[in-house]
C-alpha cells in the first residue's frame, strides 16, 4: 500500500514534470514535432472542454429533486421540444467542430508536408529484424556511407529519409522530430525530418516486428553543419591497423571466426552484409540497436551471450574463451 | 480405458507440437563439436557400423523455427553462390536423392563443418556449431526430408522450386545424374 | 394476458396456408391456442417446446434460451483467459527490464489477448445476448433458423478450443491478433503458429456469421403482430443493425486469413512483393473487416444503453427515431474509415484526408445518440440500480474514449500516436467502457429474467466502484505514456526512458480491474443460488422480454402479444392483448410482415436435432487438418455432406411436412 501511494506520487511528480524528454511526443524539437504538439495540445484541450461539458448535463439530472414518475408514459411535450431544440444545436455544434478539426489537420498535414521540399540530405533508411541500416546517399560512388542504428544529421537542415524493408513491416519513429512512417518491404516511403538544435534524439521501431520488436532502437544525432561533414569524412575512412597486439589478436579472431561471415569491417577482408557495419563500431552510442550503452564491458556481455541480452535477434552465440573475449572486444574498442 | 486412450493422444500431439514449434535461440547443441569422425555410409566389411546419429541432431529437422532458421542462413552464408537454391550449379542439386557423402543430417554436418574434396569448403570455426546444424537440417528438407509441417514455406522474393513444405517426398524426386 | 382478444383473432390469417395450396386436401389441423385455457395451454407448449431430457436430448437442443446461455458462459469463460493473459502482461510491465517473460511468451500472450477479446469474448457475447433477447423482445417462440444456431455455438466452442489448446500446446499464434504480413507470410512466421490464427479466424467467423443471419430473420419476420417498424425497441435494431454490419464485414476477414493460409501452405504469392503481390492488401482488407468489427462490439451495446435509461429514468428514450437513425448510418459509415488504421503506411495525403473527414464523420451519429440519452435522463432524478451505475461509467468512459478517436482520426496527430499505448488507451476506453460496462449493466438488468433471481444490490455498487476506478486507473495513464513514446507490443522497455514507475501504476490499477472481476463472478453465483426471487418484471420496464415469466418457459409467450407501442407494457398496463390461433401441439410461429408486422402465416420452427453438433464436429475436424495440408477441404467435405445430409433429411416430424 505504502509502495502503491509512493507510485502515485512519483506519477504525479511525472505528470508535473511533463516528460522524460529524450523520446516524447510531447517534447518536441524540429519543426514537424513542434506543429504535431500543438495539434495534440489543441485537441486535448477542446476535447477536455466537449467531455466536461458532457458529464456537467450528466450530472444535472442527478442533482435534480426527486421527480415522480410513476407514469412513464406521461410525457410534457413541450419540455420534449426544448430538449428537442438543445439536442439540435448540440449535434450542429458537433458538426461544426468535426468539420473544423478535419480542416484543421488537413492544413496541418499540408504545412507537415512542406518542411522537407527542399532537402538537401538524402539517407536510405533499411529496416531489418531487428536493426536499421542507414545509407547516406552521395552523387559521388565513393561518398556513399553505410553505417547502422545511428543516424547523423546537421541540425537545422532538413533531411530526406528514404523508408523501405528487406523481412517485416517496421516503423520509424522519433517522437520528438517527427511521427512514424512505415517501413514497408516492396515500397519506399518518404519521411522529412528537421533538428531545430543540436542534440540526440532517441526513437524506436513502432510496428510490431517479431521477437525483439521491442529492443529496435534507433537514435538521430542532430550536429552543426561542419561537425557533421567531419563525422562523414570520418566514417568514410577504413578502419585504422590494431593500436595493441591484443587487438592485434583480435582481429585475427574476427576474420577467422564466425563474426566475418556477417559483419563488414571496411579495410579488412570482412564483408558480410546482413549484419551492421562495424567500421566504426566504437564511434556509436549503443550496441545492438539501442539496446545496450557502448562501454567495454557491454561489448563483451554482448558477444558472449548475445542471446541473453537479444534473445531471438540473428547474432549466434560463438564459442570463445576469456582470452579471445577479450582480444575481440578489444579489437572492437579501437574501432572509433 | 477410453481416458487413457485420449491422455495418450494428447500427450502425443503435445510431444509433437513442442518439437516442432519450441524456438530455442540457444541449442546449445555441443553435439558437432565431437571431432570424430562422421561414417559417410553405413557399409562397413563385417557387419553395420554402429551409427553415430543422437536423438537431438535428428530433432533439428522436425523443428519448424531450426529449419526457418537454416534457410535464412542459406541464403545469408551464400550457399546459392555454388548450390543456386538446391539445383545445384557449381556445386552439386541438394533437392534430389544423390548424396556423395551420405544423406544423414550427421552427414550433411560433417560436410558443412569440415568440406569436401573439389571446391566444398570447410565452415569450422566460421559457422557456429548450431548454425551448422540448422543448415544441415535445412538442406536435407529441400529434398523432402523434413517432416512436411514443419518444413519451411516459400520465401518472399523468387522461387525456382516448391516451397519446402510442398516438396515432392524424397522417392518422388529420385536421383539425379 | 387477456386470453381471448377477439380483434387479434380477426388479423390472424389461419385459413391461409391451406387456401395457398390450392385444391390439394386440408392438411390434419392440431389443436389450436383459440380459447383454451392458461393452464392446458401451458401443458401442450411445454410438451411441443421443450428440450428433450438426457445429455443427447441437451447436445441436440435448438431453444434460443439455451443456446444463448451456453453462449454466454463460455464468452465469460474466454473473458476470464483473456483477462488472465492481460494480468500476465501487465506483470511483466510494471518495471523495466523485468525478465519473468520472454519475448516469446510475451508475443503469445498479446496476441492471445486481442484475439480472445475480439473474437472469442466481445463478438460472441453481444451476440448472445442478442439470441437471448431477441426473440423474447420481438414476441415470438423462438429464433429463426433454430438449428443453424445451435450449430453456430458448437463451432464457436470448438474453434475457441481450438485457439486455446494451441496456447498450451505452445504453438498459438505470436503475431498479433492482426498478423500482419509479412511478418505472420511463409518466411517469417515457421511452424503451425499463424496457420492457427488464420483458421481459427475464418472458423469463428462463421459462427458469427450463422447468428447474424438467424437474427436478421428474426427481426424481419417474426415480430409481434402490430411491431411495424417504428415500434421495435432500440436494443432489436442495434442488433439489426449490427447483424448487418457482420453480414457484410466478417467475409472480408475469412477471405484475408484464407488468402494467408493460401500463402503460407499452397504457396501462393498473393501477398508477396517479389511476385507481384503485395503486403498492404492484406492491411486494407483486415481492417475493411477491422473497424465494422468495433461498431459490431459497439452498437449492440447502445442498444443495451437504450435498455436500461428508459427503465430507470422512467420515460421512453427521448429521440427514438433519431437514435434509430444513428444506428443505421454507423453501421453504413463503419465501413468507410478502415484507411485511419492505416495512416502510418505512407498512403497519398489526399487519400488520406478523406478517411480523416470520414472518421470525423462518424462522432456526429455517436453524438446524436449520447445527447438523446442525456435528454432522456433529463426528466427528472433518475432511480440509481447497478445497472444505471453501469451505465454512468460507460458516459464517462466512453466519451473519453470517443473523443480521443477524434484525435486518432487527424492524419498528423495519428502519425505521432498511432501505434503507441496511447491507441491501446483509446481502444480499451472505447471497448471496455463502450461495451464491457454496457455489458456489464445489462448482467444486472436482465440477470433476473434469465435467472429468475436478483442480483446483490450492495456487491453490485461494490463491483461497479472497483471496475470503474480500476479500470481508470490502468488506463488512463497509458494515453502519457504513450505519448512518452512508448510504441505498444514490447514486451520490456529499459530504465532510462523513464516509464517504470507510470507502469506499475498502471499494473496496479489493471489488478484491481481484475479483481473486480472476481467480484463480479462472485455476485454472479451468488445471485443464482441465494438471489432474492425477481418476478416477472422487476424493474417494471416497458419491453416485451418482461411480460412472461423469469426465466421465460421453453415457449417464451403463452399467446403471442400484440404490440400497440414501443413500450408495450407500459401503454398496456393492465393486460396485454393478444392474437391467438396457432397451433399448439407442434412448434408453431407467427411470421408477420416486414415493415408493418401484419400477421402473415404461420410456419413451423425446428425440433431439436443432434446433427448440428454432428456437422459442427465435422466442420471443425476440417478446419484442424487444414493447417496442415489443404486437402483437408477435399477430404473433409465428405463428413460434412454426409452430416449435412443427415441434418435436412425429411424425418415425417410434423414441423418438416411442409
Amino acid at each position: 500500500m505504502k509502495r502503491l501511494a509512493w507510485t502515485g506520487f512519483g506519477t504525479a511528480c511525472v505528470f508535473l514534470q511533463g516528460c522524460s524528454g529524450w523520446q516524447s511526443a510531447l517534447d518536441p524539437k524540429g519543426p514537424a514535432a513542434s506543429e504535431l504538439a500543438w495539434l495534440i495540445w489543441f485537441f486535448t484541450a477542446l476535447c477536455a472542454v466537449i467531455w466536461v461539458l458532457v458529464m456537467i448535463a450528466l450530472a444535472t439530472p442527478l442533482l435534480m429533486r426527486p421527480l415522480a414518475r410513476s407514469e412513464p408514459l406521461a410525457l410534457d411535450s413541450g419540455a420534449d421540444r426544448r430538449k428537442l431544440r438543445v439536442v439540435v444545436i448540440a449535434v450542429g455544434l458537433t458538426a461544426a467542430i468535426v468539420v473544423g478539426l478535419t480542416l484543421l489537420s488537413f492544413f496541418a498535414n499540408r504545412t507537415l508536408a512542406a518542411i522537407g521540399s527542399d532537402a538537401a540530405l538524402t539517407i536510405r533508411v533499411t529496416g531489418h529484424q531487428w536493426w536499421w541500416e542507414v545509407r547516406y546517399e552521395d552523387a559521388t560512388p565513393s561518398r556513399i556511407l553505410t553505417t547502422a542504428n545511428e543516424i547523423h544529421i546537421p541540425a537545422g537542415e532538413p533531411v530526406r529519409l528514404l523508408l523501405t524493408s528487406t523481412d517485416v513491416i517496421h516503423s520509424f519513429w522519433v517522437p520528438s522530430l517527427s511521427g512514424k512512417l512505415d517501413l514497408i518491404p516492396g515500397h519506399i516511403n518518404v519521411l522529412d525530418i528537421k533538428a531545430d538544435k543540436p542534440g540526440v534524439y532517441r526513437g524506436q521501431c513502432a510496428e510490431f516486428c517479431g521477437a525483439q520488436h521491442a529492443n529496435m532502437g534507433t537514435f538521430i544525432i542532430a550536429e552543426p553543419r561542419a561537425k557533421f561533414d567531419a563525422w562523414w569524412n570520418d566514417q568514410l575512412q577504413p578502419a585504422g591497423p590494431p593500436a595493441s597486439d591484443e587487438a592485434k589478436a583480435g582481429e585475427d579472431l574476427f576474420l577467422s571466426r564466425p563474426c566475418v561471415m556477417c559483419h563488414r569491417i571496411g579495410g579488412t577482408p570482412a564483408g558480410g552484409t546482413v549484419a551492421p557495419d562495424l567500421t566504426h563500431i566504437a564511434s556509436r552510442r549503443t550496441l545492438a540497436a539501442g539496446t545496450l550503452t557502448m562501454s567495454r564491458g557491454n561489448l563483451a556481455a554482448w558477444i558472449a551471450d548475445p542471446q541473453g541480452v537479444k534473445p531471438g535477434s540473428h547474432m549466434p552465440v560463438v564459442e570463445l574463451n576469456g582470452d579471445e573475449l577479450n582480444a575481440i572486444v578489444a579489437y572492437l574498442e579501437g574501432l572509433k | 480405458m477410453r481416458h487413457g486412450a485420449a491422455m495418450f493422444l494428447f500427450t502425443l500431439l503435445t510431444l509433437a507440437a513442442c518439437q516442432r514449434e519450441e524456438r530455442d535461440t540457444r541449442p546449445q547443441s555441443s553435439l558437432g563439436s565431437g571431432e570424430q569422425p562422421m561414417p559417410v555410409t553405413t557399409l562397413e566389411p563385417g557387419g553395420q557400423r554402429p551409427s553415430a546419429s543422437d536423438n537431438k541432431a535428428a530433432s533439428f529437422e522436425a523443428n519448424a523455427f531450426h529449419l526457418s532458421e537454416g534457410k535464412r542462413l542459406f541464403s545469408w552464408f551464400n550457399c546459392s553462390g555454388c548450390h543456386a537454391n538446391g539445383g545445384g550449379g557449381m556445386g552439386p542439386a541438394l533437392m534430389d536423392q544423390k548424396w556423395l557423402y551420405g544423406s544423414s543430417i550427421e552427414n550433411i554436418h560433417a560436410t558443412i563443418r569440415d568440406g569436401r574434396p573439389k571446391g566444398m569448403p570447410s565452415f569450422r570455426d566460421k559457422i557456429p556449431d548450431d548454425q551448422i546444424w540448422e543448415l544441415a537440417a535445412f538442406v536435407r528438407s529441400l529434398s523432402g526430408n523434413a517432416p512436411s509441417s514443419a518444413a519451411p514455406q516459400r520465401n518472399d522474393d523468387m522461387m525456382p522450386h516448391p516451397s519446402e513444405n510442398r516438396m515432392p517426398d524424397a522417392a518422388t524426386l529420385g536421383k539425379s545424374p | 394476458m387477456s386470453s381471448a382478444d377477439l380483434t387479434s383473432e380477426r388479423d390472424l390469417p389461419p385459413k391461409r396456408e391451406t387456401a395457398s395450396k390450392g385444391d390439394l386436401a386440408p392438411e390434419p389441423d392440431g389443436p389450436r391456442d383459440t380459447g383454451m385455457d392458461d393452464a392446458s395451454l401451458h401443458r401442450w407448449l411445454t410438451r411441443a417446446w421443450r428440450t428433450p431430457p438426457g445429455i443427447i436430448g441437451a447436445l441436440s437442443s435448438v431453444d434460443h434460451k439455451v443456446i444463448a446461455r451456453r453462449y454466454l458462459i463460455t464468452a465469460f469463460i474466454f473473458l476470464c483467459l483473456g483477462g488472465l493473459n492481460a494480468v500476465a502482461m501487465r506483470v511483466q510491465l510494471s518495471g523495466p527490464q523485468r525478465g519473468l517473460i520472454g519475448p516469446d511468451l510475451y508475443n503469445q500472450l498479446f496476441t492471445m489477448h486481442g484475439v480472445t477479446m475480439m473474437f472469442l469474448f466481445a463478438v460472441p457475447i453481444v451476440q448472445a445476448t442478442g439470441i437471448y433477447l431477441v426473440p423474447l423482445m420481438v414476441g415470438t417462440r423462438n429464433i429463426a433458423f433454430p438449428r443453424l444456431n445451435a450449430f453456430g455455438y458448437w463451432i464457436y466452442v470448438s474453434g475457441g478450443a481450438f485457439a486455446w489448446i494451441s496456447f498450451l500446446l505452445n504453438m498459438a499464434p505470436d503475431v498479433g491478433w492482426f498478423a500482419y504480413v509479412p511478418l505472420s507470410g511463409p518466411e517469417f512466421s515457421p511452424g503451425k503458429r499463424a496457420d492457427v490464427w488464420a483458421q481459427m479466424i475464418t472458423y469463428t467467423e462463421v459462427s458469427s456469421l450463422a447468428v447474424a443471419v438467424a437474427t436478421i430473420v428474426t427481426v424481419f419476420k417474426q415480430r409481434a403482430p402490430g411491431m411495424s417498424l417504428d415500434k421495435i425497441p432500440l436494443y432489436v435494431w442495434a442488433l439489426l443493425v449490427t447483424s448487418f454490419v457482420v453480414v457484410f464485414a466478417m467475409p472480408a476477414v475469412m477471405i484475408t486469413s484464407t488468402f494467408l493460409i493460401l500463402d503460407r501452405l499452397v504457396g501462393t504469392h498473393i501477398f508477396n512483393p517479389a511476385e507481384g503481390g503485395d503486403a498492404l492488401l492484406f492491411q486494407h482488407l483486415f481492417w475493411f473487416f477491422g473497424h465494422p468489427e468495433v461498431y459490431i462490439i459497439f452498437l449492440p451495446a447502445t442498444g443495451m444503453v437504450s435498455s436500461i435509461i428508459p427503465a430507470f429514468a422512467r420515460r421512453p428514450t427521448f429521440g427514438h427515431l433519431g437514435l434509430v437513425l444513428s444506428l443505421i448510418s454507423v453501421g453504413f459509415l463503419s465501413f468507410g474509415l478502415w484507411v485511419h488504421h492505416m495512416f502510418a503506411t505512407g498512403l497519398p495525403k489526399l487519400g488520406a484526408s478523406f478517411f480523416t473527414a470520414s472518421s470525423m464523420l462518424i462522432a456526429i451519429p455517436n453524438g446524436v445518440q449520447i445527447f438523446c440519452w442525456l435528454a432522456t435522463l433529463w426528466d427528472g432524478r433518475p432511480v440509481i440500480r447497478t445497472p444505471l451505475l453501469f451505465v454512468f461509467g460507460f458516459f464517462f468512459i466512453f466519451v473519453i474514449g470517443g473523443l480521443t478517436g477524434v484525435m486518432l482520426a487527424s492524419v498528423p496527430l495519428d502519425l505521432q500516436v498511432h501505434d503507441t499505448y496511447f491507441v491501446v488507451a483509446h481502444f480499451h476506453y472505447v471497448l471496455i467502457g463502450g461495451s464491457v460496462f454496457p455489458l456489464l449493466g445489462a448482467a444486472y438488468f436482465w440477470f433476473p429474467k434469465i435467472t429468475g433471481r436478483m442480483m446483490s444490490e450492495r456487491l453490485g455498487r461494490w463491483h461497479f466502484g472497483l471496475a470503474f476506478i480500476g479500470f481508470n486507473a490502468a488506463f488512463f495513464p497509458m494515453h502519457l505514456v504513450g505519448l512518452w513514446g512508448m510504441p505498444r507490443r514490447v514486451y520490456t522497455y529499459s530504465a532510462e526512458l523513464g516509464w517504470g514507475n507510470i507502469n506499475l501504476f498502471i499494473s496496479a490499477g489493471a489488478m484491481l480491474f481484475f479483481l473486480s472481476f472476481v467480484l463480479f463472478t462472485f455476485n454472479l453465483i451468488h445471485g443464482a443460488l441465494k438471489g432474492a426471487p425477481a418476478g416477472d418484471n422487476p424493474w417494471d420496464a416497458g419491453t416485451l422480454e418482461w411480460a412472461t415469466s423469469s426465466p421465460p418457459p421453453s415457449y417464451n409467450f403463452t399467446r403471442i402479444p400484440i404490440v400497440t407501442n414501443v413500450e408495450p407494457l407500459w401503454a398496456e398496463r393492465e393486460t396485454l392483448p393478444v392474437a391467438t390461433g396457432l397451433r399448439v401441439d407442434v412448434r408453431e410461429l407467427l411470421i408477420s410482415t416486414v415493415a408493418e408486422a401484419h400477421p402473415d402465416i404461420r410456419e413451423k420452427s425446428a425440433t431439436p436435432s443432434i446433427w448440428p453438433l454432428l456437422a459442427a464436429i465435422a466442420v471443425g475436424a476440417t478446419f484442424l487438418y487444414s493447417i496442415f495440408t489443404p486437402w483437408a477441404i477435399v477430404w473433409g467435405a465428405v463428413p460434412i455432406a454426409l452430416t449435412l445430409v443427415g441434418w435436412f433429411w425429411p424425418k415425417g416430424d410434423p414441423e418438416d411436412e411442409e
